[in-house]
């Protein structure tokens, strides 16, 4: 694992799996590289006939440093996609643009965002936060306060129960990684472990669940385990470091690490144990899940293990045969993830990818794969496993187990159904154009 | 305040020994409060009926309601399409996914109707509906629904006895995590 010393000779490069997927270390300085040096040898020579230049931006004083720091404009289109973009009287939804984003960490202007009744506009200063019910003695709390409780930080992804919901469509929807699976992020979040909020204020042991409910519109509620509380629940106070966005529900929400995001209640404002769920609208309907043959799911809680390749994916165009690293993101509400495997040639054979650490329990991890384009059509598949040694499903399975719509879905802006978390495959054709398909 | 200065560090000394006596479990960061003070915040209603607040109402009195309120969004007798959803009939379950979920062919609670119509509803202005004016509404979507009679009065002890057809239908995915 050690880099390999200047000067010493690499040994080639490792086909691992069909259609040019490479060894996972090649180019990741870790004593792999390519053996081909003529592509190196023939970018040179063209490059001497374009003598490089002073741009203008390097011979005059630039702009003004401001105090809050936004993009390049030359990335003004990474930006998230709107459900409803005038603010009518719906839910709205913004989606990651994971198509366009790399790393782990999702910047906080471009984590997901639903709000089913609008952003509130809430007052740091008069928001509360109540604990009561089934306890000893019902606290109230404000955020001066709950900041100055020791804090914890961790990183977790956030996604909600119906991201990559257009999945379920019997066809394959032509839209971005961001169309598909936008509703999923990973932050940095930090705040008070719900238990010692439960614990100040005393939890009878007949208490086994809490409501937690929001101050906006809806006073969107959800009910929660009070055993989830005791695993890993935050009310977390900071996002990658900053306060709250505020559609991610400043000035505090409940973080469940790995369970639906609607349950992760943004704009909290109070917690009540009691003895029974309270069958709140969103848990009676929407994030309940009808199964084939008319049964139903309800507390399904959990996002399950999952992966998509990010890069290439639909929208990009390869300009030319040659190399390129697959890249994308894998995660489990399980735990840690334990390895991702990818294919090039629509599953018939598979590598196993490199991960860029540190691997996070119920965290967004990176996987990148080199492979070497050969200019015939290739199908690029990711498939991860967590720790506990839960396999993301393959389509067919997934699709025998939790259906699919008859009709093809006509707009990613559909929900036919919750927690689909199968394979997604990227059709490249001869001409380097990615497709969304099926294999 | 000035009597308590006055006292001077004697005193003091003495309420921060007797303050561990809840703190030395507790950060006494947070407030206490009292249950009735947190009344007016304490809406959630189980589905057993607790936390149903006094009143009643009959589909008639709903009818009434529902054409100010609610037939912008959800439609003539609930059949949604305006914006709002369904809140009336429902196809078997038996056809998979694409079967719309309402609230006849859904729900497992008749008190989620009450509890979500009081918290929400109607968008424009949450809140501003008596719990009376709740309750006749909960009852004209529960009579659209065919689940109770034209003439049956919905209150804190009817409402909890009604039968949703699907509240048996269901199974849990992750019964350890509950």
């Amino acid at each position: 694992m050690s880099f390999r010393k200047r000067g010493q000779a690499a040994p080639p490069i490792e086909h691992v799996a069909g259609n040019g997927l490479l060894h996972r270390r090649a180019l990741l300085g870790r004593g792999i590289a390519f053996a081909g040096a003529v592509t190196t040898g023939a970018a040179a020579t063209a490059a001497a006939a374009d003598p490089l230049k002073d741009e203008k931006w390097s011979l005059e004083f630039g702009g003004i440093t401001p105090p809050l720091q936004t993009p390049s404009p030359y990335e003004k289109d990474v930006v998230r996609t709107l459900s409803n973009p005038h603010g009518e009287f719906r839910n709205s939804h913004a989606r990651t643009p994971h198509h366009l984003l790399n790393g782990t960490i999702t910047p906080s202007s471009m984590h997901f965002s639903i709000n089913h009744c609008g952003i509130p506009n809430i007052d740091p200063a008069k928001h509360k936060l109540v604990v009561h019910g089934l306890v000893r003695q019902p606290l109230e709390f404000t955020l001066e306060k709950l900041s100055r409780y020791p804090l914890v930080t961790r990183l977790h992804f956030v996604e909600c129960a119906g991201n990559s919901a257009p999945m379920f469509s019997n066809e394959p929807l032509q839209v971005t990684a961001q169309a598909l699976h936008g509703l999923a992020s990973n932050s940095e979040w930090t705040g008070v472990p719900l238990s010692v909020l439960l614990d100040e204020a005393g939890i009878d042991p007949k208490a086994k669940w809490l409501v937690a409910e929001g101050a906006d519109g809806q006073m969107l509620d959800r009910s929660v385990p009070v055993k989830k509380a005791y695993e890993d629940a935050l009310v977390a106070i900071y996002q990658n470091g900053e306060r709250l966005m505020p559609g991610n529900g400043y000035p505090m929400r409940l973080l469940l690490p790995g369970y639906q995001g609607n349950m992760n209640v943004k704009f909290l404002r109070r917690i009540k144990a009691v003895d029974q769920p309270a069958y709140s609208m969103f848990e009676s309907k929407t994030y309940s899940q009808i199964l084939p043959g008319g049964k139903t799911w309800r507390f399904h809680f959990l996002m399950e293990v999952k992966s998509f390749i990010t890069q290439p994916s639909f929208g990009y165009q390869l300009k030319e045969p040659g190399f390129y690293a697959i890249s994308g993101v894998a995660y489990s509400g399980t735990g840690r993830i334990a390895r991702v495997m990818v294919s090039a040639d629509g599953g018939k054979s598979w590598g196993e990818a490199a991960l860029q650490g540190p691997i996070y329990p119920k965290a967004f991890t990176r996987f990148v794969m080199p492979w070497r384009w050969d200019g015939q059509p290739a199908v690029l598949q990711s498939r991860a496993w967590d720790e506990a040694g839960n396999a993301q499903p393959l389509r067919a399975e997934f699709v025998a187990a939790r259906g699919q719509t008859k009709e093809p879905v006509k707009t990613p802006l559909a929900f036919p159904n919750q927690h689909y978390n199968s394979i997604t495959s990227w059709g490249v054709d001869g001409k380097g154009e990615i497709k969304h398909v099926y294999a | 305040m000035s009597t308590r200065k006055a006292l001077g560090g004697c005193l003091l000394a003495l309420a921060f020994a007797v303050a561990p006596a809840v703190s030395a479990e507790n950060t006494g960061l947070g407030k206490p409060i009292t249950e009735a003070d947190i009344k007016n915040w304490d809406i959630a209603i189980l589905p057993d009926g607790s936390n149903l607040p006094p009143g009643s109402g009959t589909p008639a009195q709903g009818a009434a309601l529902y054409t100010q309120q609610c037939l912008g969004c959800h439609g003539e007798d609930g059949k949604g399409g305006l914006g709002g959803g369904p809140l009336a009939g429902g196809a078997p379950l038996t056809n998979g996914i694409e079967t719309p979920k309402t609230i006849g062919n859904y729900y497992p609670y008749a008190t989620t109707i009450f509890d979500y119509i009081r918290r929400g509803m109607p968008f424009q202005a949450p809140r501003s509906l008596t719990d009376e004016q709740v309750y006749a509404l909960t009852a004209y979507i529960l009579s659209l629904n065919k689940l109770i009679g034209a003439n049956d009065v919905i209150d804190a002890k009817t409402l909890p006895q009604v039968k949703m057809p699907n509240r048996d239908n269901f199974i849990l995915p992750y019964p350890d995590r509950i």
